[in-house]
């Protein structure tokens, strides 16, 4: 395997693992071309770690060539083979893990270092483990259907009349970034999709992603419309969302960004739906984070968790600083908007920000979280990422290369999805009773996407 | 009643907290001992009560063109916002209830106008309910290191103290006298709780009065005889629980703390707990913090912050697991003081206690501790509580900070406690409500003289008619983790904000649903089937036996009378089976399968509860649960149909 040449000292022996919590373990430290394993090989109750190395954020090293090894290991023989040199390599894992590594040897202590930081983070998606991985127990074919936008489109009935499934997006040339199969208005054809998607950004025209049984009301989204700088109309764009209201007096969209932000949009080719082109929408603007900065509050919050001083007033500034919490009730709030609109109100929504793959896939999901019942089974609520996110094209390999620990501010990185899963949770501290699956799955969620988020994705793009 | 002097205001508004443009218009009456608060709208009679004695202060606020506000804080944390028409009316309602919630004497308090429908015998039965001494026995005392000690009878030694108290073996009288003139208060080293295993004790007492250089030769000895009172340990610990400035500044007040060089084989330690001011401040603060309409995260992390609440809480649990830490790891015996030690010293042995000890975790078990630990050694209630007008500079909610700390706990262990927070917040309400006779007064000497045991009620025993509302269902008394000692996590983000007590009344914030009710419903239930399993197990039993008995009858009587025989022998027959269905029908509608997973399940409770929750009938009904208190009411966008196939599919 081409990996090999990243693997220079495969196995080191006498390594010491630290981790809060537990007491310190000595064994055999191996490293292959997915996997970082620690055995401490005792007969009983033996203590084995084996950690994904796409797992990894971020790694600490530290060599010196000193004499003897203030440990908890203090028997001759082996304070003997360690004085000389050694190493500390200190990991941090995405999923928020912290190990300590005290490897005797420098040079090994160096190799074993440098093979983490090649493999922790090949570019090439088709080298990550994913396509290594090969559960004897599991077929490939039969585990990739758990929601598509045909199945969705079929199990709903009452949609059939006003809408229709369209296969516009074929080959990926409308919207590299939707599936081949989208729901759109049954009055409009292919051309005018086609049409309209140039008009905005990505492609990502508007398409349905939930229907509201109870009124018939359904919530649309769709990247900004190209507006730009000097007001540019698109016919066809009107046209689709003409339809998406047909018969209704009033839709409503809601906009992720402040509008000043939208304001903004406009100089760089972006825009919004002008009042007087959209004559039957109402705009509605709830600023939500995004990006870098939400990248920066979850570095903050997992600092402020790692605070080791104890201290009360500070975890709290701290936490409050970090402004996490805020994003969540943003989130929700604009969630429970969204829903608001469509179960109270009884009017569509069409919900966007500027690329439509982050925020926006955010509260659709979580408003038919609010909405409907069958999304809160497990099954329904699978089925609900597999479309609203994997489906949707939400970029988890540029959204979660990295975690809270990495050192590499990467311009993508955001920890939108973890955001979603924070919502979910704060939605089950609130109703413990209306979820059919527990705190394990998020936590599973959470972890997954974090080790190999490019998996799900991938596939579909094949 | 010569304090009101308006019993009835019509066309009153009261305004609700988080929404001021809901309000509800009403009647509001003034009696005795309560307001009432009548809504005329709308055929319901929605009435909000409030007892006077909960009252802790009315305001009167500048009259606008809508009417005159009156705002009531109450010390269980209710806040009601009338607005009255007339000035003139509000004024006299805001003066008569001024003086109602302010009691001048004892026998004003609630407590002795209170009068269930409960006769005199077993009134007086409810307060031997509790019984310390049967606490102590089970600890395993008197035994040969340990001795109850008669030197505070007539409460002669110390007029705080209880006139039961126990004392080292070794302890003579002279040498506890002795002891007891060099403590503030006369408030001596006693025995607060026993480690039957290792023989380590947690003993209390007041500062020693010490001042720069004072010495008590008997003091020394009572040390001396607390740490010979432990065979295997050749220390004890001396906890202060102020901070060290604090007990410096006694010092100079002719107060302080124990010399390490004086007194042999202690080892002293400060615990930084503050004193009642500061507690006092951080809880109003962190109450307007609460009363904020709709903080943003931000405002609420800062408030809560500065209010410095929870890191009070925390220092209270900090001491507590040092002592239980040292008791039960290091057996090794403690005597925590404060300045008195009625403050400090009852929440942090208390706090030890639970966690040093099961039984303390236990329903009847934490009724005890509370009796023992705050009530008997004189904790100041009625001046800490403010039962009656005084000092405001005495009250303090450190009973509060104990029963949060015991919240946190139960939040951490939430198997370990056999009662509920519903338990910590009635026994609160109480403590201020002063509607029973357990909390009044500021020590045993005071309760006695006014002669609390033979003119109020009990509270323990009507929390103990009433358990079934305080019982835990996730309590598992055999879980590895719940027995021994509990070992809590003290990081910052385990303490966390106890909403549902300062925020009690502001329904909106609160979870929408309850996993405990749904549990102890489902456990009711259960327990219902299962006493109809049995009764018609019996039934089935008892007609086999008639019908044999019948068979062997007619075989024996056939030739006499077979008539008679046949026509009883029908009848029998007849009623039984309707009696079966009268049985089903009456119980819960979703009984046929329930019935049938009772079969499988065993009688433990909380598998009971978990094969329930696998159930997936049962999950929807939870789900239709939920949806019809949200906020957003999706509860109508629930579709029967889609719902089904949902679970189907599952």
């Amino acid at each position: 395997m081409e990996f090999a040449e990243h693997i220079k000292t495969a196995n080191v022996e006498d390594v010491v693992l630290r981790q809060p919590l537990h007491p310190p373990s000595r064994g055999t430290l191996c490293i292959t071309g997915h996997h970082l394993l620690f055995s401490d090989r005792e007969e009983s109750s033996s203590r084995q770690v084996l950690l994904l190395l796409r797992n990894i954020d971020a790694i600490e090293k530290s060599v010196e060539n000193l004499l003897g090894y203030p440990g908890f290991f203090s028997n001759a023989g082996h304070s003997e083979r360690m004085s000389g040199s050694s190493g500390t390599i200190t990991i941090k894992c995405k999923d928020l893990r912290v190990l300590q590594l005290d490897i005797p040897g420098m040079e090994q202590c160096l190799n074993i270092a440098h093979s983490i930081e090649t493999l922790s983070c090949l570019d090439s998606v088709s080298d990550t483990y994913p396509f290594f991985y090969r559960p004897t127990d599991l077929s490939l074919e039969d585990q990739w259907d758990l929601s598509s936008p045909e199945k969705h489109y079929s199990q709903m009935k009452e949609l059939h009349e006003r809408w229709r499934l369209s296969s516009v997006n074929r080959d990926y040339l409308v919207c590299a970034s939707y599936p081949p199969a989208v729901i759109v208005p049954h009055s409009i054809d292919d051309d005018t999709l086609k049409k309209a998607a140039k008009f905005r950004q990505g492609g990502r025209f508007p398409i349905l992603c939930y229907y509201h049984r109870k009124n018939g009301m359904v919530i649309v989204r769709s990247s900004q419309p190209l507006t730009g700088a000097n007001r540019k109309r698109c016919k066809e764009d009107e046209l689709l969302l003409q339809a998406v209201i047909d018969g209704s007096d009033k839709g409503y969209i809601i906009d992720t960004r402040s509008s000043q932000q939208a304001q903004q949009a406009r100089m760089t080719g972006g825009g919004f739906e002008s009042k007087s082109c959209y004559s039957r929408w109402k705009r509605l603007h709830r600023q939500m984070e995004r990006g870098k900065s939400l990248q920066e509050s979850l570095i903050k919050l997992v600092e402020a968790c790692g605070d080791e001083s104890h201290n009360m007033d500070r975890w709290l500034s701290k936490l409050e600083n970090s402004k996490w919490l805020s994003h969540v009730q943003t989130a929700l709030s604009t969630a429970g908007l969204l829903a608001e609109c469509v179960e109270r109100d009884g009017h569509s929504v069409l919900v966007h920000g500027s690329e439509g793959t982050d925020c926006s896939l955010l509260i659709s999901t979580l408003a038919q979280l609010i909405m409907d019942p069958h999304c809160r089974t497990m099954e329904g609520f699978l089925a609900l990422l597999e479309r609203e996110w994997v489906q949707a094209g939400h970029p988890f390999q540029h959204r979660c290369a990295h975690s809270a620990y990495s050192h590499a501010r990467l311009q993508q990185e955001s920890p939108v999805f973890l955001l979603l899963l924070d919502c979910v949770w704060q939605l089950w501290r609130q109703f413990p009773l209306a979820l059919g699956f527990s705190e394990a799955l998020l936590l599973r969620l959470a972890s997954q996407t974090r080790r190999r988020p490019n998996t799900l994705k991938r596939f579909r793009r094949k | 009643m010569e304090h009101i002097r308006l019993p009835k205001v019509e066309n009153v508004r009261l305004l609700d907290r988080v929404s001021p443009r809901r309000r509800r218009v009403g009647t509001l009456y003034l009696t005795a001992t309560h307001s009432i608060f009548v809504e005329n709208e709308s055929g319901m009679r929605n009435e909000t009560w409030v007892l006077h004695s909960l009252v802790c202060n009315v305001e009167k606020q500048a009259a606008s063109a809508s009417g005159c506000p009156l705002l009531i804080h109450c010390k269980n944390f209710q806040v009601l916002q009338f607005v009255i028409s007339r000035e003139r009316e509000c004024h006299d309602v805001h003066l008569s209830l001024q003086r109602l919630s302010q009691p001048e004497r004892y026998e004003e308090l609630y407590c002795f106008s209170y009068k269930p429908n409960i006769d005199e015998e077993e009134r007086r039965q409810e307060w031997d309910f509790l019984d310390l001494k049967a606490d102590y026995s089970r600890m395993g005392l008197p035994n040969s290191l340990w001795k109850l000690s008669p030197v505070n009878q007539h409460y002669k030694v110390s007029d705080t103290y209880p006139a039961d108290l126990f004392v080292p073996e070794s302890a003579t009288p002279p040498v506890i006298v002795g002891s007891s003139k060099f403590r503030s208060r006369g408030r001596f080293p006693a025995l607060s709780y026993y480690s039957k295993e290792n023989h380590a004790a947690i003993c209390r007492s007041s500062q020693p009065l010490s001042g720069f250089s004072a010495r008590c030769l008997e003091d020394e000895q009572m040390l001396e005889a607390i740490l010979r009172s432990n065979p295997r340990s050749d220390f004890m610990y001396v906890v202060d629980t102020r901070p060290k400035l604090n007990a410096i500044a006694n010092r100079a007040a002719g107060k302080g703390y124990e010399n390490e060089d004086n007194y042999s084989n202690i080892k002293f330690q400060f615990i930084g707990i503050e004193n009642i001011h500061v507690m006092r401040n951080s809880q109003q603060k962190m109450l307007e913090v609460c009363e904020l309409r709709s903080p943003s995260i931000s405002d609420f992390l800062e408030g809560l912050e500065s209010s410095g609440w929870l890191k009070h809480i925390k220092a209270v649990l900090d001491a507590g697991i040092f002592i239980a830490k040292a008791v039960a790891e290091e057996g090794v015996s403690v005597l925590v003081h404060c300045s008195d030690g009625w403050d400090r010293t009852a929440q942090v042995c208390s706090v030890a206690s639970v966690l040093l000890d099961p039984y303390y975790r236990s329903l009847k078990g934490f009724m005890v501790l509370i009796e023992k630990d705050w009530v008997s050694f004189g904790h100041k209630f009625s001046h800490r509580c403010n039962h009656l007008v005084g000092d405001p500079k005495e009250v303090s909610p450190v009973i509060d900070q104990f029963l949060e700390c015991v919240w946190q706990l139960m939040e951490q262990f939430p198997c370990a406690f056999e009662f509920s927070e519903r338990l910590l917040i009635t026994i609160h309400s109480h403590i201020y409500s002063c509607q029973f006779g357990n909390f009044i007064g500021n020590n045993q000497r005071e309760r006695i003289e006014l002669g609390l045991r033979e003119r109020t009620h009990s509270l323990w025993s009507y929390i103990w008619t009433n358990r079934a509302d305080y019982i835990n269902p996730l309590y598992r008394p055999n879980h590895s983790q719940t027995q021994g000692l509990l070992r809590p996590s003290t990081a910052p983000y385990c303490f966390k904000f106890w909403s549902g007590l300062y925020n009690r009344f502001d329904r909106g914030m609160h979870p929408r649903q309850s996993v405990e009710d749904y549990l102890r419903a489902i456990q009711e239930e259960t327990q219902q089937l299962e006493e109809q399993l049995t009764s018609h197990k019996e039934k089935i039993t008892q007609i086999e036996q008639e019908q044999e008995w019948n068979v062997t009858s007619k075989e024996t009587t056939f030739d006499k009378s077979p008539t008679v025989w046949a026509l009883g022998n029908d009848l029998g027959l007849a009623n039984t089976p309707q009696d079966y269905t009268g049985g089903f029908i009456t119980s819960s509608p979703c009984q046929p399968k329930a019935d049938s997973s009772l079969i499988l399940l065993p009688k433990d409770l909380n598998q009971t509860s978990d094969s329930n929750f696998s159930n997936s009938s049962d999950q929807e009904s939870g789900i239709a649960d939920v949806s019809c208190r949200s906020p957003l009411s999706e509860d109508s966008t629930r579709d029967a149909d889609s719902d089904e196939a949902a679970y189907s599919a599952a």
